[in-house]
């Protein structure tokens, strides 16, 4: 007797395919598709990730800059001592956030549905 | 003046379900050793001897000696009537129920069925307890993808090995019968 039988191969490839199915659905959140820029806590823009441009954000330190470019965005220059916001990078996927706490701006990826940087419980 | 006794009478069905069970108990409390890269992933090595004792005596019994393993693995573990302990009854709880509900499918079902669909039951339960009960929160369905893979995997690796020894019991060993009606 073999150890598995003909319906087991069919639970097996159904559980994979189950297991795939919950990556592909639960672990995609959504690729970013806007992305929001504050100043002060205000918000003072708020750009698609779709077109490539630059935004000069006046903070109280100087201008910071704002790159989006190939769905992605960033702090591209920015006064700050430290230069947290700028090594922070590239951000893309929804609730990603650089913050230039000197100069007072924030940039934020928002998507079709709110994700969550922290949680507690 | 004497109080009032109650006299429980352990019988030969008794005694063999004490015994199942405590094989299923050092199993649980053997994997616990192990380190686990998140807290509820781990084989489930006692799920083998519920799939055998179901195999061999049916679902009473199954039932029995599985909810003696959750209470006795969490007295030995010190989680009794901890969330853990909790979690660990909601997951045999769903995956007796997943057991019952699949015990009449065709033969070609095999123990490596059974395993994988108890154990995709079994995290299902506990998930539904961590989500209503501890963490109701829509950031656990992201872990609900892992938890899944393991549950495939572990349930794989499970049931072959119940079906290894299902083949290689050795047509010599009598096995003790139980009479499962009155109790």
């Amino acid at each position: 007797m073999s150890l598995i039988k003909s319906g087991d191969w069919l639970v097996m490839f159904s559980g994979l395919f189950a297991v795939i199915w919950l990556f592909a659905t639960l672990w995609q959140g959504g690729t970013g598709d806007k992305v929001i820029i504050r100043s002060g806590g205000t918000v003072v823009a708020e750009a698609s990730l779709l077109h490539d441009q630059v935004y000069n954000i006046k903070g109280p330190l100087g201008i910071s800059l704002v790159a989006i470019h190939d769905h992605r965005a960033r702090v591209a220059s920015d006064p700050s001592p430290r230069q947290y916001c700028v090594k922070q990078g590239w951000l893309s996927r929804p609730g990603e956030a650089a913050i230039c706490l000197p100069n007072q701006v924030s940039v934020e990826i928002a998507g079709n549905k709110k994700l969550y940087d922290s949680l507690n419980y | 003046m004497t109080l009032s006794i109650i006299e429980l009478k352990a019988d030969h069905t008794d005694h063999h379900i004490a015994r199942m069970a405590a094989f299923a108990v050092g199993l649980s409390v053997a994997e616990a050793a192990f380190p686990s890269p998140l807290p509820g992933v781990k084989p489930g090595l006692a799920n083998i001897v519920t799939l055998l004792v179901l195999r061999r005596y049916g679902l009473r019994i199954a039932i029995w000696v599985s909810l003696l393993r959750v209470v006795a693995s969490s007295l030995l573990l010190g989680g009794f009537l901890a969330p853990s302990f909790v979690l660990s009854l909601g997951g045999a709880t769903a995956s007796l129920l997943m057991l019952a509900l699949t015990r009449s499918l065709p033969p070609i079902f095999g123990p490596v069925s059974f395993s994988i669909l108890a154990a995709f039951a079994h995290i299902g339960g506990q998930l539904g307890v961590v989500y209503i009960w501890l963490i109701p929160h829509i950031g656990l369905f992201y872990l609900v993808p892992i938890f899944a893979a393991a549950a495939l995997l572990f349930g794989m690796v499970n049931g072959l090995i119940t079906a290894r020894l299902i083949a290689g019991q050795s047509p010599n060993i009598v096995l003790p019968s139980l009479q499962t009606a009155q109790h």
